[in-house]
């Protein structure tokens, strides 16, 4: 902390006006209120038209019956059910696309953004292609694409795809068998968690001893076989509690089982592949940001090519990955309202044209749609911040 | 800083001026549209029939002749029209907030649309009911066997609704593949995606005509709902809502009178005292809505009556070829009535 040198030492204390800080502090003070007068003005003029127009207004719509139907929902949802629940519905699916989608794309962009700097000429200009392609591509047109193009050459249902007759494959979407869990299941996912508690402890163990001795164990591995192994040998020694519901071709289609939509993959296709692109360039950048002297240093060390990438290069190099990345994250998160296009029931499609259309209640419906993207937006913002936050360098 | 700041304040009212000025600014739909020299029609996004432009670019169907009726009212002149083609979300925040005079778009009249958004329904031009149009290779012949079928519906309608409850009513399931333009559900029908187009028969018959082969789809009996179309006009103004509904009138009345746009300069000098009133010879029944005397005779000669509107449009002379059924005037079995001219 440093004092500011007062720039009158002597002499009277001058008048409010001539002090800098007050006066800018007076002049936000009257802004905000002028901002704030202006919107209350513009709620208030809203509200005057509205009711002069006829135009009900409110938000007890929401507990109104809905009436229509909506094709996937990951709630209990019916025709029956409320214009409330048909929010709840459409924020699970756009949710649902939404983190699917991260995390699709970013597998994807990491391996593509890494193959490009692979020295195997093929591999580098595969990498290459795939970006420029997928980048310059309306996603839109995407969406289409994978929708209407690849859609159209899907078998209808009576002649569908099968895998050993229990995962089928048609115009209508994916079906795979349910698994449907029988009393004394419950040990399953509770050795699970054991394993996994086990893994934590196991891995940080590791970490202090590699820190304090300097050697080291495929902690890695044997946490991958203690997450698999122990519930797997529970799940055979308790005689396999479970029952798979198996699709069956009744009438028009196929019952039982859980049912993927083609609406859903298309979505979530076009949306991880066109952002894995650019997330595949951020990859690059990042790793080209970091100095060569460390990856010859590295190997100098003898490290093996794997480790030098995954233990220098990359750690230093999320450092400036990460910014960008989360604007990625944000606009595929809000590209998903793009599902109305193909009738995938997200947020925009179920509740900012379906429900705002029936009720006719326009103001409301799309501040609460704007209300949760910029919540969802905000969360993801901040999360990311605070991740990089953690992995920035640490000056000592 | 300081000018910077002033400009700020200085736009913020401004901005509230302009806000202002709008919400005074409701004068009447019938001095706006004179001063814009046309009136601006609502009109769905390619409908044949009902509206839809035919090979020339011109806008043809019964839901555009009443826009052509309004203008021919109005101005004198049907081809007065600005037609402003929406789709089922659009429609009706278009109409609210000023951007078209009327919605002239194949729009079901219920309690909700006219009690609470604003607006008034200005007449029935169409009566009908949802079906269901199927694949003839399903091997369906009736609606009652469609229990877990998949069906595509367009967003935002009341088809929507009323599907939902025929399903429920009747004891079945369904998956609804909900699509924003009639022109993607039509795609999801040909694509497989569904088993069942659903829609008002009209439309139906209208998209069937476009299928790339329309002899592999058959339009099921039944019809299961209710849906009145009509004009709709925002509440508040009088006056237009008048010009509207009295443009529909009109042609019923004209239909019913025996007054077609080829005989309708000799009616001019018919004895009978409703063709007289009707026709602006006797009295002068525009008045009161702000219109010439001869409203109703201009409306007629340039558009036709209802019934040749009706054949020309959807019925026998076109190729939806849908019967005049309940459409047919109260005289000859059907329920399309207009108040007299009196």
């Amino acid at each position: 902390m440093s004092v500011r040198p007062q720039a009158h030492p002597v002499g009277p204390k001058p008048p409010f006006w001539r002090d800098r800080a007050k006066r800018a502090l007076i002049f936000q003070v009257l802004l905000i209120a002028a901002v704030a007068a202006f919107l209350l003005y513009i709620i208030g003029n809203t509200q005057a038209n509205l009711a002069a127009r006829g135009i009900t207004t409110g938000f007890g719509f929401l507990s109104n019956t809905a009436g229509f139907g909506i094709v996937q929902s990951l709630i209990d949802y019916s025709s029956q059910s409320t214009y409330g629940r048909t929010f709840v519905v459409g924020l699970l699916n756009t949710l649902l696309v939404s983190a699917l989608g991260v995390v699709a794309a970013t597998i994807i962009g990491f391996t593509v953004g890494i193959a490009r700097l692979s020295p195997n000429w093929l591999i580098a200009r595969l990498a290459n292609a795939y970006i420029e392609i997928f980048r310059n591509i309306p996603l839109l047109l995407q969406i289409f694409f994978w929708y209407f193009a690849v859609l159209r050459t899907m078998p209808s249902a009576r002649d569908s795809l099968s895998l050993g007759e229990v995962v089928f494959l048609n115009v209508r979407g994916l079906y795979l068998p349910e698994p449907l869990f029988e009393s004394g299941f419950g040990l399953i996912p509770l050795t699970l968690g054991i394993a996994v508690a086990a893994s934590i402890a196991l891995v940080v163990w590791n970490k202090r001893r590699h820190e304090t001795t300097g050697k080291r164990f495929p902690a890695g591995w044997i946490s991958l076989g203690l997450i698999l192994g122990l519930p797997l040998m529970v799940l055979v020694a308790t005689g396999v509690p479970v029952t798979w519901d198996v699709p069956q071709l009744t009438g028009f289609n196929f019952r039982g089982g859980i049912t993927i939509i083609p609406e859903f993959l298309a979505l979530w296709l076009a949306l991880s592949i066109y952002t894995a692109s650019f997330i595949a360039e951020i990859v690059r950048s990042g790793i080209q940001a970091i100095s060569h002297g460390q990856t010859e240093a590295a190997q100098a060390l003898s490290l093996p090519r794997n480790l030098v990438l995954r233990l220098v290069v990359v750690p230093q190099a999320m450092r400036v990955i990460i910014p960008p990345l989360t604007s990625q994250y944000l606009n595929l998160i809000k590209n998903s309202s793009l599902a109305t296009a193909i009738g995938y029931p997200d947020l925009v499609s179920v509740f900012a044209g379906t429900t705002l259309n029936q009720t006719g209640q326009a103001i409301e419906v799309i501040a609460m749609t704007m209300a949760v993207y910029l919540t969802i937006s905000l969360l993801v913002s901040m999360f990311m911040n605070w991740f990089n936050a953690r992995v920035a360098l640490v000056e000592r | 800083m300081l000018n910077k700041k002033n400009k700020l304040v200085l736009l913020a009212t401004a901005g509230a001026m302009v806000l202002g000025a709008n919400s005074v600014a409701q004068a009447s739909t019938l001095d706006d549209t004179k001063n814009r020299g046309a009136v601006q029609c609502g009109v769905s996004d390619g409908l044949p029939g009902f509206s839809a432009p035919d090979d020339q670019g011109e806008w043809q169907g019964l839901d555009v002749d009443v826009c052509r009726a309004v203008a021919a009212a109005v101005f004198g002149d049907a081809e007065a029209v600005r037609y402003i083609s929406l789709n089922a979300v659009e429609r009706f925040t278009a109409l609210q907030s000023g951007e078209v005079d009327l919605l002239s778009r194949n729009t079901t009249w219920t309690t909700t649309r006219d009690t609470t958004l604003g607006l008034n329904f200005a007449g029935v031009n169409f009566y009908d009911g949802i079906g269901f149009m199927v694949n003839t290779d399903l091997g369906v012949s009736s609606s009652t066997e469609l229990d877990g079928a998949a069906v595509c519906v367009q967003s935002g309608t009341t088809t929507e609704l009323n599907v939902a409850d025929y399903f429920r009513a009747n004891g079945m399931t369904f998956d609804p593949i909900v699509f924003d333009t009639s022109e993607q559900t039509v795609g999801g029908y040909e694509a497989g995606r569904c088993d069942v187009l659903t829609s008002d028969t009209s439309q139906l018959a209208a998209l069937r005509i476009q299928l790339s082969d329309p002899d592999g789809s058959v339009i099921l009996p039944e019809v299961i709902s209710k849906e009145p179309l009509g004009p709709v006009v925002r509440q508040g103004d009088d006056q237009w809502f008048n010009i509207v509904k009295w443009s529909l009138f009109a042609m019923l009345n004209a239909e019913e009178m025996g007054i077609t746009s080829d005989n309708v300069d000799e009616m001019l000098a018919s004895e009978d005292p409703d063709i007289a009133r009707l026709l602006g010879e006797d009295g002068n029944y525009g008045q009161g809505m702000g219109l010439e005397a001869n409203w109703a005779y201009n409306i007629i000669s340039q558009v036709g009556n209802y019934g040749e509107s009706y054949e020309r449009n959807v019925g026998m002379d076109s190729p939806l070829q849908i019967e005049r059924g309940i459409n047919a005037l109260w005289t000859q079995g059907g329920i399309q009535y207009a108040p007299p001219i009196r």
